[in-house]
């Protein structure tokens, strides 16, 4: 009697880990500090990142199906609505929608598709969607506005909201400078960190969100519980998270103590822009960065290096998006010069040598 | 003791409580027996008996031939059949020469070699022989002649036999059963094997999930102050023999070497029983303890198995299928052979069959890799899955060699985790395949161009000795024999044109 016709060697045995359920949980990590923000900036912000989740989903489906893959089944991988979801909360919240949609084509069509889908894209697609906005749309990208949580006095209603959203007329009573720009620009004009750093939000304030700046750069409590989750539930690794803010905080802690007039405190540059979103969501990105834990240390050192650099010395007062896109280049190579040891061979390859024989 | 951690590895479901409970009970004997003479690493046995001969229980039936081999004995009294081919436990389902044996139902003994009457004063030789003459192969699955790895003490300087309790594939638990049930039986074994192996220290080696194994064992080796009774942590694949070696010791075998040349010699526990029995008892390796499991047998259980008993036989005794099984395993789910047939025999090797279904396989089809690196992560051989599949795909078997895709023993651990269900293992399994190949065609012309150069060789120096011969004979009637032309008077020409006939040939 046979039985089957063999067709795969072993193991008959596998765990129960899925793309789908990895993405899945990272959108549930997410979630709190989604939900606190789209409340904490009201209709408009909801609106645009409605545009923008389903604008990803839309341009994923439209690639799949010009490249003749198998389209509902790919999509329900769950890796573009993760996308599109980063993307908008790397966005201003009272964006314009075109913002989210053509950010949503870069993202999805150039930055991913273009590289050969899932798994085979250089750059982390949100935050190219994100930079190059950013750098077509200086204006856009940047215009900030306080937070106006739903309902509350002053804060656009629906019909409001559209207008904001669709209509593009933000309100310019409403727009605030986020932390890390107004300082750069008090510095620039000549007015030193430490008299500035007394106009900003006290750092309890920007922990729990209640500030100027992009969804997902404010709120750092919620992002670092959604974090801890994805560490609990081994979907992430401390490795790159810790490298990052680690290296982060030492230089910008040891560069103010050397002169406190130019450069803000390790804890200002912890708790403000996008550091924990970038740290815990965005550097960890699978695809996009080394697959072995050294590879990742080093991919996180450098990402909080040049995060600070760009920070202090460019000409963007936020720097984390650049900084991941610069080392999501540097990945193959980390990659090749972090492969492990293999068992019983020295790094180089060659069998190690017996004991007490050289 | 302290404990060395080993890199990687998994924690999957192990579902040994299926059977861990179950006696070992003995499978009644099936109406045929089909012995293959190929059930270990190395040559064939030479078939000994024809068709219609009258054996009994014990006899050899094959004898090993060439240096890595073991014999075959017939497992019960009865009347040969046939020799002749039949489906082999593998997974091409090809047939291999058997020897098929109807039992009589006498169950009749031969007549064994004495007994050993005082193993601990006899000589290697006389111990090693009596495992030869036994057919005894490794039990673990791997099934190595285990009187070669016993010789290892005559070159080796050895200080450690390791017995291999780790028993850390799911479901298996036939190890487990062996040890709790015949303890006396395992330690009077490996005392046995260190005495010929000169190794001074024994350790035994039992996963924590054995807790009752590790107590009887525990017990039945207090008495003798040179055993170790060891538990290492529950991490698959500890029972791998590398591993269990670092996770003891904390020495790492270099790639290329054995154990061995670290002083510590491997054997499974199952093997070190049936050493107790060659040598107290003059009985060959004649039956096995076989794990009978998985969501698709009936009544899972631990069955003492006649070699040659077909896997039908096994899963008729355990109440049939009560499912549709995927997959019928040879060996564990991990590192276990997937069978083509059921008509297959079992095998000194053979520790489970399993009947599987799909949702204990959870197999799903491949996604893109999303290089999350948790392949990376398990690897118990420090390679990287993802980057050698990547080659391996595009055909780029030199780059993936390179990667150490030789040094991957299919432990599993990589395809297990994988979130896009790569078959990663099949990946490595095929580059193996052809690698070793390649490495087979490379060494043959190597050797047919070593030869073809020694033949023009000889050829050549032929030619001159006839040469100097026939000078030596011309100038012989008249000049003195002392002026004889030596090789350097014969013409260049001459000897290129013999090489240039030769290597016509030897291409011809």
């Amino acid at each position: 009697m046979s039985v089957a016709i063999v067709k795969k060697s072993g193991p008959f045995a596998h765990g129960f880990s899925s793309v789908q359920k990895t993405m899945f949980l990272v959108l549930l990590a997410l979630m709190p500090a989604t939900v606190s923000n789209l409340y904490l900036f009201g209709w408009p912000a909801i609106l645009l990142f409605t545009v923008t989740v389903g604008a990803c989903v839309a341009v994923e489906a439209a690639c799949l199906a010009l490249a003749g893959k198998p389209v509902m089944a790919t999509l329900a991988d769950c890796s573009a609505i993760l996308t599109g979801w980063l993307l908008a909360m790397s966005l201003p919240p009272w964006a314009p929608w075109w913002i989210g949609v053509l950010a949503a084509i870069f993202a999805i069509a150039l930055a991913k598709h273009a590289f050969g889908g899932l798994g085979q894209n250089v750059f982390n697609p949100a935050m190219v969607g994100r930079t190059v906005m950013l750098i077509s749309f200086p204006v856009s990208m940047t215009i900030w506005v306080a937070p106006h949580p739903l309902f509350s006095a002053g804060a656009p209603g629906l019909l409001e909201a559209f207008a904001i959203t669709f209509g593009g007329n933000v309100p310019d009573t409403m727009s605030a400078a986020s932390a890390l720009g107004y300082v750069k620009t008090e510095l620039s004009r000549g007015i030193p960190v430490t008299q500035s750093m007394a106009q900003v939000p006290d750092l309890m304030d920007m922990a729990l969100g209640y500030r100027a700046g992009s969804l997902g750069e404010t709120s750092a409590l919620l992002i670092l519980a959604g974090g801890l989750f994805l560490m609990a539930k081994r979907i992430i690794s401390w490795h790159i998270p810790a490298s990052m803010m680690g290296s982060l905080f030492l230089i910008a802690a040891l560069f103010h103590a050397i002169d406190p007039a130019h450069f803000t405190s390790g804890t200002f540059h912890l708790m403000s822009g996008a550091t924990f979103l970038g740290a815990f969501f965005i550097a960890t990105d699978y695809v996009t960065s080394p697959v072995s834990k050294s590879g990742q240390i080093i991919f996180g050192i450098g990402v909080g290096l040049l995060t600070w650099s760009i920070r202090n010395f460019a000409g963007y007062p936020e720097g984390v998006a650049f900084a991941v896109l610069l080392m999501n280049s540097l990945t193959p190579i980390i990659d090749q010069y972090t492969r492990p040891r293999a068992f019983g061979r020295t790094r180089k390859g060659e069998p190690l040598p017996l004991e007490g024989k050289p | 003791m302290k404990l060395f951690p080993i890199r990687g590895g998994i924690h999957p479901e192990y579902r040994k409580e299926l059977t861990s409970e179950k006696v070992i009970v003995a499978l009644p004997m099936p109406a045929a027996l089909y012995i293959p003479l190929q059930q270990h690493i190395g040559a064939p046995a030479e078939v000994l008996v024809k068709e219609g001969d009258l054996v009994k229980k014990g006899q050899m039936i094959a004898r090993n031939q060439g240096a890595v081999s073991a014999s075959q004995h017939a497992p019960t009294s009865g009347r040969i059949a046939s020799v002749t081919e039949v489906i082999a436990p593998h997974p091409s389902g090809l047939p291999q020469t058997t020897i098929i044996l109807e039992p009589d139902g006498k169950d009749e003994w031969a007549c064994l070699p004495e007994p050993i009457a005082d193993p601990f004063t006899a000589t290697l030789h006389e111990i090693n022989d009596r495992v030869a003459q036994s057919g005894i192969v490794g039990m673990g699955g791997a099934a190595f002649p285990s009187a070669i790895k016993l010789n290892l003490g005559e070159q080796k300087k050895l200080d450690t036999l390791l017995l291999n309790g780790a028993e850390c594939e799911p479901y298996l638990t036939c190890d487990d059963r062996v040890m709790r049930e015949y303890p006396g039986e395992v330690i009077d074994g490996a005392r046995i094997m260190a005495h010929a192996l000169g190794t001074p220290r024994v350790v035994i080696g039992i996963e924590q999930n054995k807790p009752q194994a590790i107590e009887t064992i525990t017990k039945a080796a207090s008495a003798f102050p040179e055993i170790e009774v060891v538990t290492v942590p529950v991490q698959y694949p500890m029972g791998s023999e590398r591993h269990l070696v670092q996770a003891i010791t904390g020495r790492e075998t270099p790639a290329r070497k054995l154990a061995a040349d670290l002083g510590i010699v491997v054997h499974n526990v199952a093997t070190a029983r049936a050493v107790h029995h060659a040598v107290r008892f003059g009985r060959p390796l004649i039956a096995r303890v076989v794990t009978v499991s998985g969501g698709a047998i009936r009544e899972p259980n631990n069955v003492l198995t006649p070699i040659g008993a077909r896997v039908a036989d096994l899963v008729e005794f355990c109440g049939g299928f009560s499912a549709r099984p995927e997959s019928v395993v040879n060996g564990g789910p991990m590192m276990g052979q997937p069978l083509a047939s059921l008509e297959a025999p079992v095998v000194k090797g053979t520790s489970g069959i399993l009947a599987l279904t799909a949702e204990e396989i959870n197999d799903r089809p491949a996604n893109a890799c999303i290089r999350c690196g948790s392949c990376i992560t398990v690897c118990p051989c420090g390679l990287s899955p993802v980057d050698m599949a990547a080659f391996i795909r595009k055909d780029n078997l030199d780059v993936a060699a390179r990667l150490g895709v030789m040094d991957c023993f299919s432990c599993g651990s990589c395809s297990y985790v994988c979130p896009s269900h790569i078959p990663l293992v099949h990946y490595f399994n095929y580059a193996k395949g052809v690698l070793r190949e390649l490495e087979d065609d490379r060494r043959k012309s190597e050797r047919i161009k070593t030869l073809a150069e020694v033949r023009t060789i000889r050829i050549e120096k032929a030619a001159e000795a006839k040469r100097a011969a026939l000078a030596a004979r011309k100038p012989a009637a008249g000049a003195a024999p002392s002026g004889a032309a030596p090789s350097g008077n014969v013409p260049s020409g001459n000897t290129g044109e013999i090489k240039a006939t030769t290597e016509e040939k030897v291409n011809a």
